[in-house]
């Protein structure tokens, strides 16, 4: 069966060590998680955790039946077939050197890269977008010298409810 | 009114109904157990923790109820994984309580302190730490209220020293939990889906498993067998939820099932599976598995459908209300069975029975375990609660002693823990102790847990150990005479206590059958004794278990055994 990136919606109960059942449920069981974001919502005693996973739909369904059964999960939502928005955000640092600063701030007005910080010998870049976004800008900033990245998981929203 | 964290947790077990608590005490609960020392709660001190756990989840398996531990921290808790690890393998309700060193500890690798809560994440429905006293008596009631509810398991619950000598008001009407368990209702579609399934076969079988008799759904699912002419066959959980003594029951399948259960699964066209979770011992190859029939799947658990093998029709459902909603659905629409048909397939599966019935010979001098397993299900009527450890005697257990009632089998299924017999028969024993509880048990794995002896012993909880004695670990054994030419590689156990001697020694009372002759009087001899009493009997060293199923192939490929047998 067919392969795919899926983005996973989990709310829980924000009670000790929930992060660590639904890690520990999925590693256990032999599921790879290939980004993870997690706080608060705007109720303080719960937590939504937004994951990312990649496998066959029976294996997305097994993982779901899987963290079900945790007490402590709410609800667990697949969004990748309902319409929502993706969101994530990398933080990169250049080092600035007499030969690519010219390059640097090129690039950085001409794909309007935020700058946050900028000192004589490094500038810190904020990029967010969907994950083929930041993807695209990575690619740009790699000939640039990059000595260090943070990246955010992905967040995700449906449109409606 | 202010009452001690000790307190409390007796008040919390008072309202939870628990009549008996197995314990084992240390640093970290000795104020409970001085607590103990002033309550009426009864406590069966074991010898070792996992005998504990074992035991809790014994009286649990016979009575259904939740079955209760207390340990001490550190080393008390670890010893309590394997048995919760075998409790949450097979779905068995029961709340383990673990001493934890001070809540200003933790975290400091003080004395006896251990992550128990970490350990067990992946073995345990559910667990908590209670990190202060306000929470003491809501966290109990949740544990239980998890453990019993939905697909039953065991939780955990540690509780920090400090914690329980803090005070708290208690008043039972105000403990609140939250309800995390959704109650499902079987969708009413799907009933007439089931129907249409039924009236498109020609060669319908029930499978029935552990979620039959966790779901209190045998009355149900047997009116439905018998109604409708409908074969049944069972995993090894499932024994006793639909009378082995009734025609229509094919016995066991999978691994070591019957032929004619196998042969049965190969050919129906129909199958509704019940509580069952289609473990890779039952299934064979999945492929092949059921392949020519229409799958209907109960089951509590949505993460149970569709995990290894693909369903026709899943219906997520209490098995007992789902059963009822088929069984007044099928009624209301007038169903009945093709007689035809159905005399048919009967008739086919008698065929397979007559070819190759499950079948020993003993003859000679030496004692077949399978004959032993019969002598006892004559003297008893059948009429005794048997546990069992884990291996051939097991399996030979499974395949010759007829369970006509749920809750009289009690085998560690999903996790296959040695050891887990005679302190499991403890715990059935003192749920019920005026009948008969004989705990099956083989050479290897009674010395695994044989400490237990002494805690029957001391409380003369009359269990009877009947103790099939190969002196081998037999089951690798015969894998390693079917797989490895023979090279019986560290599976002989020659080098063995004399356990008659051994039981004597622990104020059990020992008996020895070494002859065919004798099976029966020191089966008569044991089963009358009004103290705990073990019976070694020396069987045959290297009988098998047969049929078998070859790991990972077809279940119908099947080593059925020496030429006698299939005659
Ligand atoms: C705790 C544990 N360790 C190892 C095993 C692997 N194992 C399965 S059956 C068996 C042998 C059991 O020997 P015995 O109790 O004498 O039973 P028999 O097969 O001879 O009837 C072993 C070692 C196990 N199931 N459990
Ligand atoms: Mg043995």
């Amino acid at each position: 069966m067919e392969k795919k990136d899926h983005i996973i919606s989990i709310l829980v109960h924000n009670k000790p060590d929930v992060l660590a059942r639904v890690a520990g449920t999925l590693g256990g069981k032999g599921y790879n998680i290939d980004s993870l974001c997690v706080n608060t919502t705007t109720q303080n005693d719960i937590s939504k955790i937004v994951m990312t996973t990649s496998g066959s739909q029976s294996t997305i369904t097994r993982i779901e039946n899987q963290l079900q059964r945790l007490v402590d999960v709410i609800s667990v939502d697949d969004l990748t077939n309902v319409e929502s928005i993706h969101r994530e955000m990398v933080l990169v640092r250049l080092n600035l050197t007499a030969e690519n600063s010219e390059a640097v701030k090129n690039a950085v007005d001409m794909n309007k890269w935020k700058v946050i910080v900028s000192g004589d010998t490094y500038v810190i870049i904020e990029i967010t977008g969907d994950k083929r976004q930041v993807d695209f800008s990575l690619a740009r900033l790699e000939p640039l010298g990059i000595t260090d990245i943070t990246r955010t998981g992905l967040v995700a929203l449906t449109l409606e409810d | 009114m202010k009452l001690k964290g000790t307190e409390i947790f007796l008040k919390a077990l008072e309202e939870e109904k628990v009549d008996i608590i197995f314990g084992y005490p240390g640093g970290a609960v000795l104020d409970l157990y001085d607590q103990l020392y002033q309550s009426n709660l009864r406590h069966i001190l074991v010898r070792h923790e996992q005998g504990a756990v074992h035991a809790a989840d014994g009286y649990a398996r016979a009575t259904g109820k939740v079955g209760v531990c207390l340990v001490t921290s550190g080393p008390g808790a670890t010893n309590t994984v394997t048995g919760i690890a075998t409790a949450n393998m097979d779905s068995i309700p029961l709340v383990v309580f673990t001493g934890q060193v001070p809540t200003g500890l933790i975290g400091n690798d003080a004395f006896q302190e251990c992550d128990i809560t970490g350990i067990t994440r992946p073995c345990t429905k559910h667990n908590f730490l209670v990190r202060n006293i306000e929470e003491l008596a809501s966290t109990i009631k949740e544990a239980f209220h998890i453990a019993r509810s939905g697909r039953p398991g065991p939780v955990l619950v540690d509780l920090p020293k400090n914690v329980m000598a803090a005070q708290y008001d208690y008043d039972p009407a105000n403990v609140k939990i939250r309800n995390q368990e959704a109650i499902y209702k079987p969708a009413p579609k799907k009933m007439a889906n089931v129907l249409d399934m039924l009236n498109a076969a020609k060669k319908p079988l029930i499978m029935t498993g552990g979620g039959v008799i966790l779901g209190k759904a045998s009355d149900e699912l047997t009116l439905l067998a018998r109604k409708y002419e409908i074969p049944v066959t069972g995993t090894l959980m499932g024994l006793g939820s639909f009378p082995g003594t009734d025609p229509l029951w094919l016995g066991m399948l999978g691994m070591h099932g019957t032929y004619y259960a196998n042969m049965a699964v190969s050919h129906c066209d129909f199958m509704l599976a019940v509580g069952v979770r289609f473990d890779d011992r039952v299934t064979g190859s999945i492929e092949t598995f059921a392949s020519n029939a229409k799958i209907v799947h109960i089951d509590i658990d949505p993460s149970s459908i569709n995990k290894n093998v693909t369903i026709d029709l899943p219906i997520i459902g209490d098995t007992k209300a789902t059963l009822k909603d088929i069984l007044r659905f099928l009624e209301e629409h007038h169903y009945t069975q093709d007689a035809g048909s159905r005399a048919e397939w009967l008739r086919e599966l008698a065929e397979w029975r007559e070819k190759v019935p499950l079948s020993y010979c003993q003859n000679g001098e030496v004692i077949k375990p399978q004959y032993v397993i019969e002598k006892l299900q004559k003297l008893t009527k059948g009429d005794v609660l048997i546990t069992t450890d884990v291996g051939q005697h097991q399996m030979w257990t499974a395949q010759f002693f007829n369970f006509d009632r749920p809750n009289t089998f009690v085998s560690s299924g999903g996790l296959g823990t040695m050891g887990f017999g005679l302190p499991a028969a403890i715990g059935v024993k003192c749920a019920f102790p005026d009948r008969q509880v004989v705990a099956i048990a083989g050479d290897g794995s009674i010395q695994m847990n044989i400490q237990e002896l002494a805690t029957a012993a001391q409380y003369n909880i009359a269990v009877k150990v009947v103790l099939l004695n190969n002196e081998f670990l037999g089951m690798p054994r015969q894998w390693q005479e079917m797989f490895y030419n023979k090279r019986y590689s560290h599976t002989d156990m020659t080098y063995a206590p004399d356990f008659v001697k051994l039981a004597e020694a622990f104020g059990v009372i020992g008996l020895r059958a070494t002859k065919p002759a004798e099976v029966e009087t020191v089966l008569e001899q044991g089963l009358a004794a009004d103290k705990p009493v073990l019976m070694d009997f020396r069987i045959s060293r290297e009988e098998c278990v047969y049929p078998m199923v070859h790991p990972g192939g077809s279940i119908t490929q099947m080593t059925l055994g020496s030429r006698e047998m299939i005659n």
